[in-house]
């Protein structure tokens, strides 16, 4: 009796279907996650691996483990750290702002669009990823250098007589992150929109309610799912972000990223790389689960 | 427990299928650095052994030294700069050659396994692909427009302030070296480059510190096609990497014109070596490819091709005649004299080095 509640609990189709999401984090993000941990427990050692054990067995069946937290005060104890940590989050905050308000301006208009047009338009947003991300933030550099294609267009026009340094400096980055992210923010937010009930925004007309205000009134806050999505999707990877601050930035950009790829890379010190790697997600974790939270509210 | 028992067995089946699905085949893993060989050396070598070339590339020492630190490469030669050879040698990722299977070893030069000598036995373990020296790159015509009389033989030229700021307006980048760039700055003000002394060390900071507001960028590659399409005018750079961005701007025909300089105060010489992992799949076709690359036809259509000195003196004859004489690829007895190798540091004193560094490129 009882093994066949057993079957008929693991069987059940809605268990399975819950499962497969939780099968994927279990192994491409808990699974590795747990490796990185325990490897912020290690010290560094000139050996394959580069870092010390975390059990070790003596002979009894359980292994004593060796961990030590010498890795995380050492991060507390040097600013470099906690302002490589600020500046991402400061360069990823007001990147996300940015692509906010540029995404939110052409997810509306492509949901205002005549419907023969809005396939076309929402391609034309995905187009660039058929292209290298690479590839796209080296072109880039081809078009902010001093001499690049902005510069050469500035001075023949007549706007600028010098041209402008943008390349290497922290504006060059913004460029970058917002050009990269924007259909990670236009995406989400059109999906909210566009199947958003137009007869609210016909009844705030009904009523006297100006456009303007029907859209500050209306439209913004029933797309905060939408925008909150967007946000997220920008935000996150961008405080993490290590290709675009690396070719676009210059001496004054300093990122976590670049500080864990120098602990790892150049100092060979997987441990405190792997710290430092801990101490992002755990910091991310926080708007993550908010995020979650605001979800589960808007669901019920 | 159990459970991870099982999931590295696994995993080990897994990397011993992929080793043993590649030791059936006759071929050779080859990681090098990106645009370093002329492909025709490895054309060649197929068809004089049958041995099938996988040939990737690399662009970084610490990109190849996580590979290896990882283990289970797959890859059968590897070619680390020496100053990482010699710590990868201590973590235990190479085997020793088998001398009696390099009966081209005669061919190499004496100089060259001298100064490699001192990083350690790395003799035993590896034979010289190319080396180079750390030196000055700058664009001709914009240096000598910012200051005519411009001391382009000196490192004044990166840590003079007086000098440098002339050049900011025009770009100027540095690699993103700290076990070079340190030593650098030590060599300009008189102390050994090759110290181990952490208080030494640091007197790097307060040299670099007063010429950094003038620096664009600390990078290790970017400054090619930089300095190549004129978007910089100095930067300190590898001397074959400086001879790509001058090649380059001339077939451009863009008006660039590049220079490299071995700096009077001395420059660092680096070595990279052919080495062959411990785990190598195929460590005897490792062997019959690196003693092709000592057969002094081949790396001489390497050399020519790639405009790198080699350390293959029995070569020296069938290079072509204008680089062996250009004294920025082979220096003079003289300025070789000048040149340093850089040590290896320990862990701590590594530790000081990138933190000085990180001091140094970003302010913190």
């Amino acid at each position: 009796m009882k093994n066949n509640m057993l079957s008929k609990y693991i069987f059940n189709g809605r268990n399975a279907v819950i499962a497969v999401p939780y099968l994927w984090l279990l192994i491409l993000f808990l699974f590795p996650f747990l490796i990185v941990l325990k490897i912020s427990f290690a010290e560094p050692i000139i050996a394959i691996p580069p870092f010390s054990s975390f059990f070790h067995w003596d002979g009894s069946f359980w292994p004593t483990i060796q961990a030590s937290f010498y890795n995380y005060v050492f991060i507390l104890e040097d600013s470099l750290y906690l302002n490589a940590y600020l500046s991402s989050l400061k360069i990823a905050l007001i990147s996300t702002l940015i692509t906010l308000v540029i995404g939110y301006a052409i997810a509306y208009s492509i949901t205002k669009a005549p419907t023969r047009w809005k396939g076309l338009l929402l391609l034309m947003v995905i187009l660039p990823f058929w292209t290298s991300f690479l590839i796209r933030v080296y072109a880039w550099i081809g078009i902010l250098k001093t001499e690049g294609l902005l510069n050469l267009m500035l001075l023949s026009l007549g706007i600028t007589d010098q041209p402008l340094t943008i390349m290497n400096t922290n504006l060059a980055v913004y460029i970058g992150i917002v050009y990269s992210y924007l259909p990670f923010m236009i995406l989400p937010i059109y999906a909210n929109i566009e199947k958003m009930d137009g007869s609210l925004i016909e009844a705030a007309a009904d009523l006297g309610c100006r456009p303007f205000k029907t859209f500050w009134k209306i439209t913004i806050p029933l797309s905060i799912p939408g925008i909150l999505a967007g946000c997220f999707l920008v935000f996150i990877p961008a405080v993490g972000e290590f290709v675009i601050p690396d070719l676009l930035g210059g001496t004054e950009t300093l990122m976590i990223g670049k500080v864990l790829w120098i602990e790892f890379f150049s100092n060979r010190d997987w441990p405190l790389a792997s710290a430092v790697a801990v101490i992002l997600l755990a910091m991310l974790i926080l708007p993550i689960m908010y995020y979650q939270k605001s979800q589960e509210k808007a669901i019920s | 427990m159990k459970k991870i028992t099982r999931v590295a067995l696994i995993a080990s089946t897994m990397t011993f299928a992929f080793n043993s699905a590649f030791a059936n085949e006759n071929v050779v893993n080859v990681y090098n650095w990106s645009d370093y060989i002329d492909e025709k050396v490895l054309s060649d070598f197929t068809e004089a052994t049958g041995i099938k070339v996988v040939y990737d590339t690399f662009d970084s020492n610490e990109i190849l030294e996580a590979k290896l630190l990882a283990g289970g490469s797959g890859y059968d030669v590897v070619v680390p700069s020496a100053s990482f050879l010699a710590r990868q040698i201590q973590a235990g990722v190479f085997q020793k050659l088998d001398k009696s299977k390099l009966n081209n070893i005669g061919n190499m030069w004496d100089v060259v396994e001298k100064r490699v000598d001192g990083y350690g036995p790395l003799n035993d373990y590896s034979v010289n692909w190319m080396w180079g020296t750390t030196g000055i790159g700058y664009n001709i015509g914009k240096i000598n427009d910012r200051m005519p009389n411009a001391p382009t033989g000196s490192l004044a030229m990166i840590f003079d302030p007086n000098v440098v700021s002339k050049f900011a307006d025009c770009g100027i980048h540095v690699l993103n070296a700290p076990t070079e760039m340190i030593p650098m700055a030590l060599s300009y003000i008189g102390e050994d480059p090759a110290t181990t002394d952490p208080e030494v060390l640091k007197k790097a900071e307060a040299v670099w510190a007063p010429v950094r507001q003038y620096i664009q960028k600390f990078h290790s590659s970017q400054y090619i096609d930089a300095l190549a399409n004129g978007d910089i005018c100095l930067t300190t750079g590898w001397s074959g990497d400086v001879f790509m961005a001058q090649y380059a701007a001339a077939e451009a025909n863009n008006g660039v014109e590049i220079a490299y300089t071995v700096p009077q105060e001395g420059a660092l010489m680096w070595f990279d070596q052919l080495a062959i992992p411990k785990d190598a799949p195929h460590a005897d076709n490792a062997h019959k490819f690196i003693n092709w690359t000592m057969v002094p036809e081949q790396i001489a259509t390497a050399t020519n091709y790639v405009w790198y000195a080699n350390g293959n003196l029995a070569s020296q004859p069938l290079l072509e005649p204008d680089l062996l004489s250009d004294p920025s690829v082979y220096p003079t007895p003289e300025v070789l004299e000048t040149l340093y190798t850089s040590p290896t540091y320990n862990a701590k004193t590594q530790r000081t080095v990138t933190r000085t560094w990180t001091k140094i490129t970003t302010g913190q």
